[in-house]
C-alpha cells in the first residue's frame, strides 16, 4: 500500500487511556466535593443540628445534589441523574463499610486495655467481677473450652457434610435435588433453634446436666450446611476427566474417590472445615443454653460445665461492672483475632486453589 | 470462494457503489475532511499487547465498507474504537484520533453518550431486551438517553419499515421480543439502532449467528439503509462483503499486532487486489 | 455379481422390517456394582440424608417437647400477648391456669426485621452495583473481601457494639425521625424512651444481613448477560440507563430473594437483638419506643429464668420460628434459583 499517512508506521505512539478523567476533570470533582464540605458545615453551624452524624447526614444529601446541579448544568440531565446515582452508589458502599471499620476500631481501643499474659495463663474461677483486670484472673478456661467444643463439633460435623457434598457430586441420585435444597434451608436453621433442639432431644431426656458436648452438637448442626455446601462447590470443580479416569482404570467408584478425588480437593476441603470453624467459633446462643458456661478449666467435654470464648463474653456484658465490661471487651478482641485469622486462612488457601 | 462465481454478483455491486468514488489507492488525505466519519492511525492495546497498528481509515456518508480479515486482525477491535465501545475492556487502550463531522471523539470534554447515539452498533449475537416488547425495544434507545419525540408511533413504524421488520411484527407490537426468530431478532435490533438517527451505524458480524435465509434479509436492510446513512460492516463472510459493500478494507495480523492491508473499491478488491496478501485471502488460500 | 446382489437385497429387507416394525427394545446396560462399591454409595447415601433427617428430627423434637403447650394454649399461643408461668402447689407447672402467647414476640420479630429489611436492602443493592459496575478491579476484590468478612463476623459482636457504639448515634437519629416525622403513626412515642428500641434492634439487624444480601445481588449482577449491557451502552445509555433498562430487570427476582434470605436471618438472630432491644409482653407498633419483641430473644431471656416445664413452652416458640425461618429460606432459595438460572 502506498502510503502518504502522516505518522510513519515504524514509530509507535504511547497508548492512551483518553476515556480516564482528565487532570481538570478531576479538579472539578474535588471542587464539588470542596463546596459541599462548606455548605454542610455551614448549614451544622446555624441549624439546630449537631454532631458527627449531623455533618455526615447533611454532606450524603448536600454532595449528590450539588453534583447533580453541576453536572446538569454541563451536559444535561441524563448525566446529571447519572451522576446523582453514581454518587448515591459510592455512598452505598461507604455507608456499608462504616460499620466494619467502627467494629474494628472500637474492639481494638477497647480491648487492648485488657491484655496481659495472665489471659491465657488463669482462668476466672478466683476472680470476681469487680476484680481489676489486669491482675486477676483470665480467660484460658474459655480458650480451651472452645477449642474442644469447636473440635468435637467439627468431628461430628465433617463427616455428615462431606458425606452430603460427595453425595451431590459423585452420586448424583434422585435426591440431588431436594438435598441440595434442603442444605440451603439448613444453613437458614436459626442457632437458638439448634439450641433448643439439643434442649429437647438429649439434654430433657437424656442427660438431664450441661455439658461441651452438648454444645458441639448444636454447633455441628449450624457448621455442617457451611461444610457441605463449601465441599461441594470444590469437588464441582475437579474436573470430569479425573473421575472418568479412575474408573476407566478399573477402580470401584469408591477407590476413586478415596484416593483421586478427595486427595485432589484436598485443600478445598481444609478450606471449607476452616469456614464452618469460623461460621460457629463466635456462635452465642447455644453455647449459652447448653454449656453451663463455667470459670474453671475444664478438660472434660462429657462431665460438667465449659466455659467458652463466648460465654466469657456474654458474662462479662452481662454482669455489668466495669471491669467485667473491659473482660467482655478483651474476649471480644481475641475471638476477633480469631476470627480474621481463620477468614485469612481461608482466603489463603482459597486463593492458592483458584490460582491451580 | 472462486472468482468465478464471485464475478457475476460485482457487477452489480458496481452499480450501487457509484455514490461516491474512493479513486484506487486512495488514502485518508492529511487533513480532515470535517465530514463523515475519519479514523487517523488508531492503534490499540489490550494490557501490553498490541493488537492493532496504525489505521486510519475515511467512511463516506451513504457508503457501506466491509472489514474483512482472519480471526484475530483486529477488525473487531477497530471497530469497537470508533464508537468508544473499546474502552470497557478494562485493560484497553489506544492511540490515534476517531473524527466525527472533524470533531474527535476522544477528546476530553466529549460526552461519549453523545458520541454512541450519532455512531450505533448492532452486535454479532442478536441482544433485544428481553423485559421490553418489540415497541419498548425499537423505542428503548430514546428511554435511555433521555430523548423526546413528537410522535413515537410514527418513528416506531418507520424503523421497523427501515429494518425490514414491520409487515412481520405490526401485529404484535406489544408482544415480547424474544419471541421473534434470530434474524427478526437481529433486525429489531437494527430497527432500535436507528430510532435514535444514528449518522453511522456499525456492524460486527451481524450475520454471524444467523441462518442463510435470515442472513439474505439482514443483507436486503442493509442495502436499503445504505443510502440514508455511513455502514461499516465487519464480516467473516467474502461473499457477504462482495454483496453488501462499496469499498472493502482488508485487516491481517502476522502474529503481532492487526493492520491494515488494503482498502479500494470492493469489486477491485475482489477482482484485482494490489497486495499478494490480500490475493491469498480474498481467493480462499487461507483464513 | 449375485451373491452381493442377493446380501444387499437381504440387507434393504432387514432394514426395512427395522422400520416397519417397532424399534428393538433398548437393552437394559446393567452392572452389577461390587460389594466395597455398594457400601460406599449406601454410606455416602444416608450421609447425604443427614440434613433431612436432622430438619426432621429438630421439627419431630420441638413439637413433641412443645406440644401439651400448644395443645394447652390452642390459638391463643400466636394470638394472645400474656406469658405467664403459674405453678401450682407442688411446684410444677399449672398448665390451665398459665398463659403463654407469643404474639407480641412474633409481631415484634416482624416489626425489627421488617426494619432490617427496609434499611439494608437499598444500601446492600446499591454497594452490589457499586462493585459490579463501578468499582475499578482492585478496589472491587478488596471490598468484596471485606464484605464477606462482615458476614463471618460473630452476632454478639455486633450486639456488644451495637449497645455501646451504635445505640447512641441510633437514638440520635430516632430523635430527628420522631421530631421531624413524629406525625407519622409509626413514629409515635408515647413516653421519651428512646433506648433498645425496635428501630436499634432494626439498625443493628441491617448491619448484619447486609453482606448477606450484598453479596447475593452481586452475584446475580455479575450474571447479567454481557452483550445486553453492550447493546445498552451502544444506545448510547448513561450507567444508571444500562443499570435500569438491562441489570435491574434481570436481577429483581434475585435481589427479591436476597432480601427474603436476609430477612430469615434477620428473624432467627438472638444475641444480637438481645443485647440492643428491650423485651416488653406488649405489641409495640412504635418502633422508636423502647419496647419491643423478638421471638429468639425472648427464648434466651425466658431460659435463663424458666423452670424445666416453662422451657417446654420455649420449645414451642422455637418451634414457631424455626417453620416461620424455614419458609423464608425455603422460599427465598426457590427465587434466587430460579433468577440465576433461568435467563430473563
Amino acid at each position: 500500500m502506498t502510503t502518504t499517512v502522516s505518522t510513519p508506521s515504524s514509530i509507535i505512539p504511547e497508548p492512551r487511556r483518553p476515556w480516564l478523567a482528565t487532570p481538570r476533570q478531576r479538579a472539578e470533582v474535588f471542587a464539588v466535593i470542596f463546596i459541599a464540605a462548606i455548605i454542610d458545615i455551614s448549614l451544622v453551624a446555624i441549624t439546630p443540628l449537631k454532631g458527627k452524624l449531623a455533618y455526615l447526614g447533611l454532606f450524603l444529601i448536600i454532595y449528590p445534589a450539588l453534583d447533580y446541579l453541576v453536572v446538569r448544568a454541563q451536559r444535561g440531565k441524563s448525566a446529571g441523574s447519572d451522576a446523582l446515582f453514581r454518587a448515591l452508589v459510592n455512598f452505598s458502599m461507604a455507608i456499608a463499610l462504616l460499620p466494619i471499620v467502627s467494629i474494628l476500631w472500637t474492639v481494638w481501643s477497647r480491648g487492648h486495655k485488657g491484655l496481659h499474659w495472665n489471659l491465657f495463663t488463669q482462668d476466672m474461677h478466683s476472680a470476681s467481677v469487680t476484680d481489676p483486670v489486669l491482675t486477676h484472673g483470665g480467660l484460658i478456661h474459655a480458650v480451651i473450652g472452645s477449642i474442644l467444643i469447636v473440635v468435637a463439633a467439627l468431628v461430628v460435623a465433617v463427616p455428615l457434610g462431606l458425606l452430603t457434598a460427595i453425595y451431590l457430586t459423585e452420586i448424583q441420585g434422585k435426591f440431588t435435588r431436594p438435598i441440595k435444597f434442603l442444605v440451603q434451608s439448613m444453613s437458614g436453621v436459626p442457632s437458638i433453634v439448634a439450641g433448643l433442639f439439643i434442649l429437647a432431644a438429649i439434654v430433657y431426656p437424656v442427660t438431664k446436666t450441661f455439658n461441651g458436648f452438648e454444645g458441639s452438637l448444636a454447633l455441628a448442626i449450624l457448621m455442617i450446611p457451611t461444610i457441605a455446601r463449601t465441599a461441594e462447590e470444590v469437588l464441582l470443580l475437579i474436573p470430569h476427566d479425573l473421575r472418568e479416569t479412575g474408573l476407566a482404570l478399573g477402580g470401584t467408584q469408591w477407590r476413586t474417590v478415596q484416593k483421586i478425588i478427595l486427595p485432589a480437593a484436598r485443600s478445598g476441603l481444609v478450606t471449607a472445615m476452616i469456614l464452618g470453624v469460623a461460621r460457629v467459633a463466635g456462635e452465642t446462643a447455644p453455647i449459652v443454653l447448653l454449656t453451663g458456661g463455667g470459670d474453671t478449666t475444664n478438660w472434660n467435654l462429657f462431665n460438667g460445665p465449659m466455659g467458652t470464648l463466648p460465654f466469657y463474653i456474654w458474662k462479662g456484658f452481662g454482669a455489668g461492672t466495669d471491669e467485667s465490661f473491659q473482660r467482655a471487651w478483651t474476649g471480644i478482641l481475641v475471638l476477633l483475632v480469631v476470627v480474621l485469622v481463620l477468614f485469612a486462612l481461608a482466603r489463603f488457601l482459597g486463593g492458592r486453589r483458584n490460582s491451580k | 470462494m472462486s472468482e468465478e462465481r464471485e464475478k457475476p454478483e460485482m457487477e452489480t455491486q458496481t452499480q450501487t457503489s457509484s455514490l461516491a468514488g474512493i479513486a484506487s489507492g486512495h488514502q485518508p488525505s492529511e487533513k480532515a475532511l470535517g465530514v463523515g466519519l475519519e479514523a487517523r492511525g488508531i492503534h490499540a492495546w489490550f494490557g501490553q499487547k498490541h493488537v492493532l497498528k496504525d489505521v486510519s481509515l475515511d467512511f463516506w456518508a451513504g457508503t457501506v465498507t466491509a472489514l474483512i480479515g482472519p480471526s484475530g486482525c483486529g477488525k473487531s477491535t477497530f471497530i469497537r474504537t470508533l464508537n468508544r465501545m473499546h474502552e470497557f475492556i478494562p485493560t484497553a487502550a489506544m492511540a490515534g484520533q476517531v473524527l466525527l463531522d472533524g470533531h474527535d471523539i476522544y477528546d476530553p470534554g466529549v460526552d461519549v453518550t453523545k458520541i454512541r447515539l450519532k455512531v450505533g452498533m448492532v452486535f454479532q449475537k442478536p441482544n433485544p431486551f428481553p423485559s421490553m416488547t418489540i415497541a419498548e425495544n425499537v423505542l428503548a434507545g430514546l428511554k435511555l438517553a433521555n430523548l423526546k419525540v413528537e410522535n413515537k408511533d410514527d418513528l416506531l413504524q418507520e424503523c421497523l419499515e427501515r429494518a425490514g421488520l414491520w409487515n412481520e411484527v405490526k401485529d404484535r407490537l406489544n408482544t415480547y421480543g424474544g419471541a421473534l426468530s434470530g434474524g427478526q431478532q437481529q433486525r429489531l435490533c437494527i430497527a432500535r439502532s436507528l430510532a435514535v438517527r444514528p449518522q453511522v451505524l456499525l456492524m460486527d458480524e451481524p450475520c454471524s449467528a444467523l441462518d442463510p435465509g435470515s442472513t439474505l434479509k439482514v443483507e436486503e436492510t442493509i442495502s436499503h439503509l445504505s443510502s440514508s446513512m455511513t455502514i461499516i460492516i465487519v464480516t467473516h463472510n467474502m461473499q457477504q462483503a462482495a454483496r453488501v459493500s462499496d469499498y472493502t478494507a482488508f485487516f491481517l495480523s502476522d502474529g503481532g499486532p492487526g493492520e491494515m492491508i488494503e482498502v479500494g473499491n470492493t469489486n477491485e478488491i475482489f477482482s484485482r487486489p494490489r497486495d499478494q496478501r490480500t490475493e491469498n485471502y480474498v481467493t480462499g488460500r487461507f483464513g | 455379481m449375485p451373491p452381493i446382489q442377493v446380501r444387499g437385497a437381504k440387507i434393504s429387507l432387514m432394514s426395512q422390517t427395522v422400520l416397519n416394525s417397532a424399534l428393538p427394545a433398548k437393552r437394559e446396560i446393567t452392572t452389577k456394582p461390587r460389594l466395597s462399591d455398594r457400601i460406599f454409595r449406601s454410606v455416602v447415601t444416608s450421609g447425604g440424608l443427614s440434613s433431612l433427617v436432622i430438619l426432621g428430627l429438630i421439627f419431630i423434637f420441638l413439637l413433641y417437647q412443645g406440644y401439651n403447650t400448644l395443645h394447652s394454649q390452642g390459638i391463643h399461643f400466636l394470638t394472645g400477648s400474656n406469658w405467664n408461668a403459674a405453678l401450682n402447689d407442688s411446684g410444677s407447672l399449672d398448665l390451665k391456669n398459665s398463659q403463654f402467647g407469643i404474639a407480641a414476640m412474633l409481631i415484634g420479630t416482624l416489626v425489627c426485621s421488617t426494619i432490617a429489611i427496609i434499611i439494608s436492602v437499598p444500601i446492600s443493592v446499591m454497594t452490589a452495583l457499586f462493585l459490579n459496575f463501578y468499582a475499578p478491579d482492585r478496589i472491587k476484590k478488596f471490598m468484596v473481601t471485606v464484605v464477606d468478612l462482615m458476614a463471618a463476623f460473630p452476632s454478639i459482636l455486633y450486639g456488644i457494639w451495637g449497645f455501646f457504639v451504635l445505640m447512641p448515634s441510633a437514638v440520635y437519629i430516632a430523635k430527628l425521625l420522631h421530631l421531624y416525622f413524629g406525625w407519622i403513626p409509626f413514629f409515635k412515642m408515647e413516653a421519651p424512651v428512646f433506648d433498645r428500641s425496635p428501630f436499634i434492634a432494626g439498625i443493628i439487624l441491617a448491619i448484619m444481613i447486609i453482606p448477606i444480601v450484598t453479596s447475593i445481588s452481586r452475584e446475580i449482577f455479575s450474571q447479567t448477560p454481557l452483550d445486553r449491557v453492550q447493546a445498552a451502552y451502544a444506545l448510547g445509555a448513561t450507567r444508571l440507563g444500562m443499570i435500569k433498562a438491562v441489570a435491574f430487570p434481570y436481577a429483581r427476582g434475585g435481589i427479591i430473594g436476597s432480601a427474603m434470605l436476609g430477612l430469615g436471618r434477620a428473624m432467627g438472630e438472638t444475641v444480637a437483638v438481645y443485647t440492643v432491644l428491650n423485651i416488653v409482653y406488649q405489641v409495640n407498633w412504635h418502633v422508636l419506643l423502647g419496647a419491643g419483641g423478638n421471638i429468639a430473644s425472648m427464648i434466651l431471656l425466658k431460659f435463663g429464668e424458666a423452670g424445666p416445664d416453662e422451657v417446654k413452652a420455649l420449645m414451642a416458640a422455637g418451634l414457631v420460628l424455626f417453620v416461620a425461618t424455614l419458609i423464608v429460606n425455603s422460599l427465598a432459595n426457590i427465587i434466587v434459583r430460579r433468577t440465576s438460572k433461568g435467563g430473563k
